[in-house]
């Protein structure tokens, strides 16, 4: 059954989705660079923007796994594709307003598996897929990325300790771009990839595409702007969280910490891992403050975040199921045209009440006073 | 394929840990060349952070690092594009 209407209505919800992803995960990529002073804020989140674009180019390998490897594309409808995002668009703002740095990757395949399973039941999940391809990759990640970062810290620090203090910053500080660079590119590999592939699925449901089918250029492009501009808009919110909330960093640490990330996140993606770059990220973060003697890890900020990402998948597929069963009780155009109206409503909501504690460039990098990662003191007013 | 790809989760953390950690290593060794004290004059106090020492071999050595590291890059871009990628199946 095609249905032109809803089609186009699933493609701008993606990439409206693939917008907040790039909002969202902007501090992956820059939080490191930020917090040590290498890079000015704009200055890093224009850059990250352009790499992001550029990496969303670079390889379709996870597009291809979220198109056809997780559910069976014969039994998704436009309907049940729509009710995913939604429940993905929903979590993935509720996090951000609270400056928790989840997966919006998850979030998406929470969402698209949760409405997959109300609407056609549990032989509809590619459960294979989703455990060698989504879960284990998630687990085990942050795992590797610390483990990386902490050898990688190591080394660094060992290496470097006969450079004066000021030299050796200086001389990271120009190092730390260049792998902050590369956690960008990393990031639009992986991340971009996602909505892809949901748009890819969509086309696939509505019999745009055959079955099987890899994600045409218009797709491709259209995702690459999205998140690239949404990426330059800025999450300065998370960025604050992981620069600033784990760990302490030095720019050796940060550089160890992206390299670290970049390493993982492109080896995955290359073997179609549709891994979370917010888990590596904070994995790496981590690790660089175990690498090194004296740093102190926050693992009270750690252990909120690792809560919150155990509760991504299940909440996302909840609030995937939920969308569905509205959408499909009202039945047909009208039900989706409704689901949409009423996610546009709550994440203009979500925005608003957002405004009322702003994080941007004026406050980024304040003192750390503890607590909740998303109440940063005012910006002083000198 | 099974439910754990254990060839790709061995070729994760090998790679990783090469790139990952490797790279950035090797940058510091690039550094630690660089900053190595040469015939020129040096003024600056320990708190200096002059990054260039004055050592023209210490800058050979530093210029070579840092294009291994570059080349590393380009290669390992390549191969992730060359892999995600594939040739459209022929039907």
């Amino acid at each position: 059954m095609r249905n032109d209407l809803v089609l186009v209505l699933v493609v701008i919800t993606a990439l409206a989705f693939d917008f907040t992803n790039g909002f969202h995960d902007t501090g992956n990529a820059m939080a490191t660079s930020i917090a040590t002073g290498a890079l000015p804020p704009r200055v890093a989140v224009a850059l990250s923007g352009l790499l992001n674009l550029v990496g969303a180019f670079l390889s379709l390998a996870v597009a291809a796994t979220i198109a056809s490897g997780l559910v069976n594309t014969a039994e998704v409808t436009l309907q049940v594709v729509a009710a995913g995002l939604a429940g993905g668009i929903i979590w993935n703002l509720l996090t951000w307003l609270f400056g928790i740095p989840s997966s919006s990757s998850h979030a998406l395949i929470g969402g698209v598996i949760g409405s997959t399973l109300a609407a056609a039941g549990g032989s509809a999940v590619q459960w294979k897929g989703l455990v060698s391809k989504v879960v284990i990759p998630a687990a085990l990640s942050p795992i590797i990325a610390a483990g990386v970062a902490a050898i990688g810290t190591w080394l660094l620090y060992r290496i470097s300790r006969s450079l004066t203090r000021g030299a050796r910053n200086h001389g990271f500080r120009i190092g730390q771009v260049g792998s902050a660079c590369m956690v960008s590119l990393a990031h639009g590999t992986n991340d971009a990839q996602k909505t892809m592939g949901v748009i890819t699925l969509a086309l696939i449901a509505n019999g745009t595409l055959p079955t099987g089918a890899q994600a045409p250029f218009w797709v491709i492009l259209s995702c690459a702007l999205a998140i690239s501009i949404g990426t330059y808009l800025g999450g300065w919110r998370v960025i604050r969280t992981l620069g600033k909330g784990l760990v302490e960093i030095e720019s050796p640490q940060g550089m160890a910490a992206e390299s670290s990330s970049a390493a993982i996140i492109l080896l995955s993606a290359s073997f179609g891992y549709s891994l979370s770059t917010t888990h590596v990220a904070t994995g790496s973060i981590i690790g660089t403050g175990l690498g090194k003697r004296g740093a102190d890890v926050r693992w009270n900020v750690a252990g909120r975040m690792a809560t919150a990402w155990l509760f991504t998948l299940p909440s996302a597929g909840v609030a995937g199921a939920l969308a569905y069963w509205l959408a499909h009780g009202i039945g047909g155009s009208l039900g989706v045209i409704i689901l949409l109206a009423i996610l546009t409503g709550l994440s203009l909501a979500i925005y608003l009440r957002s405004r009322a504690t702003k994080v941007d460039h004026n406050n980024v990098n304040d003192q750390w006073t503890g607590g909740a990662p998303s109440e940063p003191e005012p910006a002083a007013a000198a | 394929m099974g439910w754990i790809n254990l060839s790709a989760i061995w070729k994760i953390v090998v790679f990783g840990l090469l790139a990952g950690a490797g790279l950035p290593a090797l940058f510091a060794i690039g550094l630690r060349a660089l900053v190595l004290p040469g015939s020129r004059v040096q003024t600056a106090g320990a708190d200096s952070d002059h990054v260039y020492g004055g050592n023209v071999l210490g800058l050979v050595i530093a210029v070579i690092c840092f294009l291994i590291i570059l080349a590393a890059l380009g290669w390992g871009i390549y191969e992730v594009y060359q892999i995600g990628h594939p040739a459209p199946a022929k039907h």
